[in-house]
């Protein structure tokens, strides 16, 4: 079946540096730079990473750090709630506007 | 508890099967083609230092992702004429360390004459102990023996939670293993000053690589001393090789392209010029030599020139022989390698 996303693209992200080799290897090397074990751990930056590829919906990256995770020692149970605090970010971020929309309403209403 | 793959009629029940599904690439070069790149082709044995010993397939547990396809109802053993051809070769040399795996290597009724015999010898032993073994009624003392021989212990514990290990190992496989390493701390093991090693081994519950294994191994010391109150020495990580049940996991679960294509892409040169079996020989059940656990489990005897019979015996050939690998050592030289040892790069 045609679909926009498929797993095997994941292994062609390089090819994003055929048209600009500069930036991409200064992508590349900040990218690095950041999932380096530094004040936070690299099982943890993978937990966050993993959070935010379901706050952005990015199936390659839900795919590569589902993997990145269990391969840096987390277990299900961990992973579940890293994305539970997606989840929660992204609910609490509709719902605080709701104070826009109580502010607006209060401001039409009589 | 679940079958043995040689018990449900599998076809990967023959070493033929397995090795026609390895040899035959799902999108990755030949291991032969990376070990040539990285300057290691051939592969030679660069001596011995570890006298590994497979003493049997016969164990008490039947986990997912065994090599050996040990199990219950598995007949192979180590006879004592073997083991006495084992203890003769052995005193030719010099070889530092002997390795007794299996199986379970304690049900082997010559395991501790064996073990006797050999640090009778003056060589440190080890013994690659599944943990639930040291709690069945037959083995009533077998932990005692163990640290009255300074044996040291290399145990399997996938992960510090029940859940994960009892999913690779079987159901209440977890709680025994904590029980049987309370029974190990009280006699010394693991603790500090006492002389008496005990190391974890740390396999991945699925088809991905282990982690960094100094980081795991913080991870594990915290949560089991945190938990349940357990010490231990060092932490092991083994990757887990695409052979017997875990080659038919990986068929199963659709993953087997997938991991082979994840272990040839983090081939590592310098876990490949550290890989275990140039300075290990491996012995089979039946005496048979092999270059390493894996290769015996496959039916890869040593190359022809070497002696393929713990009774021809023959150091100086044996230590510079040539090394027999195929696509399956793909597993050894992924990130930072992997050897009965852990890590090696």
């Amino acid at each position: 079946m045609e679909t926009y996303y498929h797993p095997h693209d994941l292994a062609k992200f390089a090819d994003m540096g055929k048209a600009n080799k500069e930036l991409w290897e200064k992508f590349s090397a900040y990218y690095a730079a950041v999932f380096a074990e530094g004040t936070l751990t690299e099982r943890e930056k993978a937990l966050i990473a993993l959070g935010v590829a379901h706050a952005v919906q990015c199936p390659y990256c839900i795919d590569a750090y589902t993997q990145a995770c269990l391969e840096k020692g987390s277990n299900v149970e961990e992973m579940t709630e890293a994305v539970h605090v997606a989840c929660a970010i992204r609910g609490g971020a509709s719902l605080v506007h709701g104070v826009q929309m109580r502010n607006i309403a209060e401001k039409l209403s009589m | 508890m679940g079958l043995t793959v040689i018990r449900w009629t599998n076809p990967l029940t023959a070493a033929s099967d397995q090795l026609r599904i390895l040899d035959s690439s799902v999108g990755h070069p030949r291991f032969e083609e990376k070990l040539a790149a990285a300057g290691l082709l051939p592969l030679h044995a660069t001596g011995i230092s570890v006298f590994q010993i497979n003493v049997g397939k016969l164990c008490n547990q039947t986990c997912h992702h065994c090599h050996v396809d040990a199990g219950p109802s598995r007949r192979e053993i180590m006879t004592r004429e073997t083991a006495e051809a084992c203890i003769r070769a052995l005193a030719q040399t010099d070889i530092p360390t002997v390795d007794i795996t299996g199986g379970a290597p304690e049900l082997n009724p010559h395991f501790r004459w064996l073990t006797e015999q050999a640090r009778a010898l003056g060589r440190h032993v080890m013994d690659r102990c599944n943990l639930t073994v040291l709690l069945l009624p037959g083995q009533t003392g077998v932990a005692e023996f163990l640290a009255l021989h300074r044996v040291e212990i290399i145990a399997s514990l996938p992960y510090f939670r029940g859940a994960q290990t009892d999913a690779q190992r079987g159901d209440g496989v977890f709680d025994k293993s904590i029980e049987a390493l309370h029974r190990l701390n009280a006699l010394g093991y693991g603790k500090e000053g006492s002389g008496l090693l005990l190391n974890l081994v740390y396999n991945p519950v699925g088809a991905f690589l282990p982690p960094k294994q100094a980081a795991i191994e913080a991870q594990f010391k915290r949560e089991l001393s945190r938990r349940h109150g357990i010490d231990f020495n060092r932490l092991y990580t083994i990757t887990n090789m695409p052979i017997s049940r875990f080659l038919d996991f990986l068929l199963e679960s659709g993953n087997y392209a997938g991991y082979m294509q994840r272990l040839a892409n983090a081939f590592n040169p310098a876990a490949a010029e550290n890989v275990m079996c140039r300075n290990t020989i491996s012995i089979g059940w039946d005496g048979r030599l092999y270059d390493c656990d894996f290769n015996q489990m496959l039916e890869i005897s040593t190359d022809q020139g070497a002696p393929a019979h713990v009774r021809d015996f023959d150091f100086a050939a044996l230590a510079r022989r040539r090394i027999v690998t195929g696509n399956h050592c793909y597993g050894c030289t992924a990130g930072a390698g992997s050897s009965c040892g852990g890590a090696i790069a």
